[in-house]
């Protein structure tokens, strides 16, 4: 080469260099951006259910120096001058500051659950061993130390240390009688409650259609009554098991000093942080972890589980994939195979493909508008007359909620679907005319199965759009926390008119509609996780299929 | 095709059917048969008839409306929606495209083979009764037996007996060109249409298509368009030669081959132009 000088090298930019880094850096910051994404979801949302350890700590306010137990939730560095600057008088002189956003709980007592705290002035930090921390239904978490347990009030003589061991049998006779009543509540009395409003409003049917022979209301009357005398039954029933659960109490002494005495029914879980082993951390996280999934919400959302949103979530997508499906293919079918190819077909599915870029919220509103108000509203008055003024399809609901999402996604797959019938060559449909089939037979038993990964395809496309949409859902049907599952042991079993929980819209809720930021702001990472994985799964069950169903028509891909 | 063709037996040659053209019964009739697609016209003034249970041959250079004319034969050109046909064609003395006729029935009678093998992404036993499917035959006696007959038919049998229910898209193209045979003879048609069946395939495949089409005529008529001359000598009974839409020699294939009456025939099948 160095005996020939006449050729010569390109500039750098013709050789392509410049432009395959462009390319790769493109790609390079777009998986850095998601994974990225992913990975703070999942660590903020994942640490949140691992036993953190407890401080006690003496910590000088400026005025007094006092007692501090709490878990560290966050530490942060801050210029001297900003800490000076909000009031708090400063030990040492370092430029920097380390600040600790600490949970002390125990809010009936403190007023409130978090403090800050300043490093310099942390005279000293002690991780007791036998802390105790109690998730409790109402308050938040508690943090102290175990004095004493109370049966009917009077405290028990027992030693200090098999105290510990006391608490947990008689927490765990607590959970059992919490089950029991928990599943009368719901179980049972839910049951009567169902059976007698049916009633009402057979009667209230009866007495619009002016029927007045006595003979059926004594009927409603004697079912009202035997319903009722059940109803008593497992009343007394469960006052008892209230007067037992409430039977055994603790005394737990706080940072302040205060002894408070906590009630056992109000205890969810009660555990020592700095006590337990890794392998007790990972099974109680595992436990605590199981229980977000399966539980239903506590206090205002901040606290338990988000099962009923989990739920929703699922339920409202799968219904909305069950009528998308067919509207789009079938309106697909007849876009591109049976409608004349002309300027208003054209026209039409220029429609449809501006539709999927039509703003979510408008199709709420449409929704709220058409669905509840217009269908809803009719269904009632000729179907549920009788609970009239109260709506039952006539207010937003699962039904509505599915069907909005339907229309919001049917554009992508019409327009999946189309993509799919164009490209089955003609050799596959003239070879199944040629056999004597009519069109729609070639249709039916050639071209659909044929097209059946485009239209996975598509589904698939409407399930990630579906499963993420919040705005048109607070218009037509999700609340903050609903009272019962759409699914239940109730004939019809599937209540399409109840109002459900979306994960999405409870990340809002928990978020920023929240009374407890501070303590709702891991579930908020937590459930915005389990809604990329409910979202990862529904979806990846689609592409399972498609992948299925592909590899049996794979001939596509040759032709 | 430029590769040598295959050779012939000489009992195959010699099968060829006496070529009185006047003592043939017809099967099919065109009286002025004209196409047009949108303004240009594709075939003029085609009068021709096709002899029952008789091997028929169309030969033409590329364009020239011969797979056009095959294609009228079971209305496959209704699919394309400029296309407008004038004069008439009759298939045993009906006109097919009158408006009492049933497309799907006549399509039933005029089986189609296609220039390209076009097996349904099925296995190979739901290819050949994909057509008695669609009659409502459904018993799995009737549909094992029809089945195998027709994969007999088309001599594909001994090769797939053991892989019925392998995807046909599995099968190599010789097969598979056969595999559509056999489902075009599997619901019994009368005609057989094979637009250039064997043009995909390579000689060994071709050579066993031209036996099988030879075989076929026994049971059914059949037209076959071709650009390879010597097939078209080798297998067809009788031969029509088009030119730029025009049928311009009709006769028994010796006579055509040997002794064409018309100056463009010569010219064409001596490879003055095509």
């Amino acid at each position: 080469m160095s005996s020939n000088k006449k050729i010569h090298k390109d500039p750098f930019y013709k050789s392509g260099t410049p432009w395959i880094w462009l390319n790769a850096g493109a790609v390079t910051v777009s998986v850095i951006v998601v994974v990225g994404l992913l990975v703070l979801i999942a660590f903020r949302g994942l640490g949140h259910f691992w036993p953190k350890t407890v401080y006690e700590i003496e910590y000088d306010n400026g005025t007094d120096i006092v007692q501090v137990i709490g878990e560290r939730v966050e530490t942060e560095e801050v210029p001297r001058q900003r800490i000076i600057e909000s009031g708090i008088k400063l030990k040492g002189d370092q430029d920097r500051i380390e600040r600790s956003l600490i949970k002390v709980g125990n809010r009936e007592v403190l007023g409130v659950d978090f403090m800050l705290t300043v490093a310099p002035n942390e005279l000293n930090v002690k991780k007791p061993n036998d802390v105790l921390v109690l998730e409790r239904t109402q308050w938040g978490n508690s943090y102290g130390y175990l004095n004493a347990i109370k049966e009917t009030g009077e405290t028990l003589s027992i030693l200090d240390a098999e105290l510990q061991q006391e608490l947990g049998g008689r927490l765990k006779r607590v959970l059992d009688l919490r089950e029991r009543i928990e599943h009368i509540e719901k179980a049972d009395i839910g049951a009567i409650n169902f059976k007698l409003e049916k009633l009402r409003l057979k009667k209230r049917g009866l007495e619009l259609d002016g029927i007045t022979e006595p003979k059926y209301y004594d009927q409603i009357k004697s079912k009202q009554n035997e319903y009722t005398a059940d109803y008593e039954t497992l009343k007394k029933e469960l006052d008892t098991l209230y007067r037992e659960i409430a039977r055994d109490s603790l005394i737990l002494k706080v940072m302040t000093g205060q002894e408070v005495e906590i009630n056992l029914s109000n205890i969810v879980k009660a555990y020592q942080p700095n006590n337990m082993s890794l392998g007790e951390k990972v099974i109680f996280y595992i436990k605590t972890f199981w229980g977000f999934m399966t539980d239903d919400p506590r206090e205002a959302n901040t606290e338990g589980g988000i099962f009923p949103a989990i739920f929703g979530t699922v339920l409202t997508v799968m219904l909305m994939s069950i009528v998308v499906t067919p509207f789009g293919v079938i309106a697909a079918i007849y876009l591109r195979e049976y409608a004349k190819q002309g300027l208003f077909t054209r026209l039409v599915r220029i429609s449809v493909n501006n539709l999927a870029g039509v703003p979510s919220i408008v199709y709420g509103v449409f929704g709220l508008g058409f669905f509840v108000y217009v269908v809803g509203g009719t269904i009632d008055e000729l179907f549920f007359r009788e609970a009239l003024p109260a709506p039952t399809f006539g207010s937003g609901g699962l039904l509505w909620a599915s069907l909005t999402l339907a229309l919001l996604t049917v554009p992508v797959v019409i327009v999946a679907t189309e993509e799919g019938l164009s490209r089955i060559p003609r050799s596959i449909r003239e070879g199944s005319l040629a056999l004597g089939a009519t069109k729609a037979e070639t249709l039916w038993r050639t071209v659909l199965p044929m097209t059946s990964p485009a239209i996975m395809t598509g589904l698939i496309l409407a399930i990630a759009r579906a499963a993420g949409e919040v705005a048109p859902l607070m218009l037509v049907g999700v609340v903050k926390l609903a009272p019962s599952l759409p699914l239940d042991g109730n004939a019809p079993f599937i209540h399409l008119e109840r109002k459900f929980m979306h994960l999405g819209f409870h990340i809002y809720d928990v978020g920023f509609q929240s009374p407890n930021v501070e303590a709702a702001r891991p579930l908020v990472y937590a459930t915005a996780l389990i809604l990329v994985i409910v979202i990862v799964i529904l979806n990846l069950a689609a592409i399972f299929t498609r992948n299925h169903l592909r590899e049996k028509y794979k001939d596509l891909e040759q032709s | 095709m430029t590769m040598a063709s295959p050779k012939i037996s000489q009992d195959v040659l010699l099968n060829r059917e006496s070529q009185n053209i006047k003592s043939e019964a017809p099967c099919f009739e065109c009286k002025d048969f004209g196409l047009y697609y949108g303004s240009a016209q594709a075939l003029k003034n085609i009068n021709l008839f096709i002899p029952e249970k008789r091997v028929t041959a169309f030969i033409g250079p590329s364009g020239c409306g011969k797979s056009t004319l095959l294609r009228c034969m079971n209305r496959m050109n209704d699919l394309i929606d400029s296309v407008s046909l004038e004069g008439q064609m009759f298939l045993h003395g009906e006109d097919i495209n009158s408006k009492s006729v049933n497309v799907a029935e006549l399509r039933r009678k005029v089986g189609m083979v296609f220039q390209k093998p076009n097996p349904f992404p099925k296995t190979v036993y739901e290819n050949v009764a994909y057509g008695l499917r669609l009659q409502g035959v459904n018993k799995k006696r009737v549909l094992d037996e029809r089945v195998e007959w027709a994969l007999k038919g088309a001599a594909l049998w001994d090769e797939v007996k053991d892989r019925l229910q392998d995807n046909a898209l599995g099968l190599s193209g010789g097969q598979q060109q056969r595999l559509v045979i056999a489902r075009a003879i599997a619901i019994q048609p009368e005609v057989i249409l094979l637009d250039e069946p064997a043009s995909a395939l390579d000689p060994i495949s071709t050579l066993k298509i031209e036996e099988l089409i030879i075989q076929l005529k026994k049971d059914y008529t059949v037209v076959i368009v071709t650009h390879n001359m010597q097939q078209a000598a080798r297998i067809s009974d009788y031969t029509a030669f088009l030119y730029l839409g025009e049928l311009i020699e009709f006769d028994a294939t010796d006579k055509l081959f040997t002794n064409p009456s018309d100056k463009k025939t010569e010219d064409y099948i001596t490879g003055r132009y095509g």
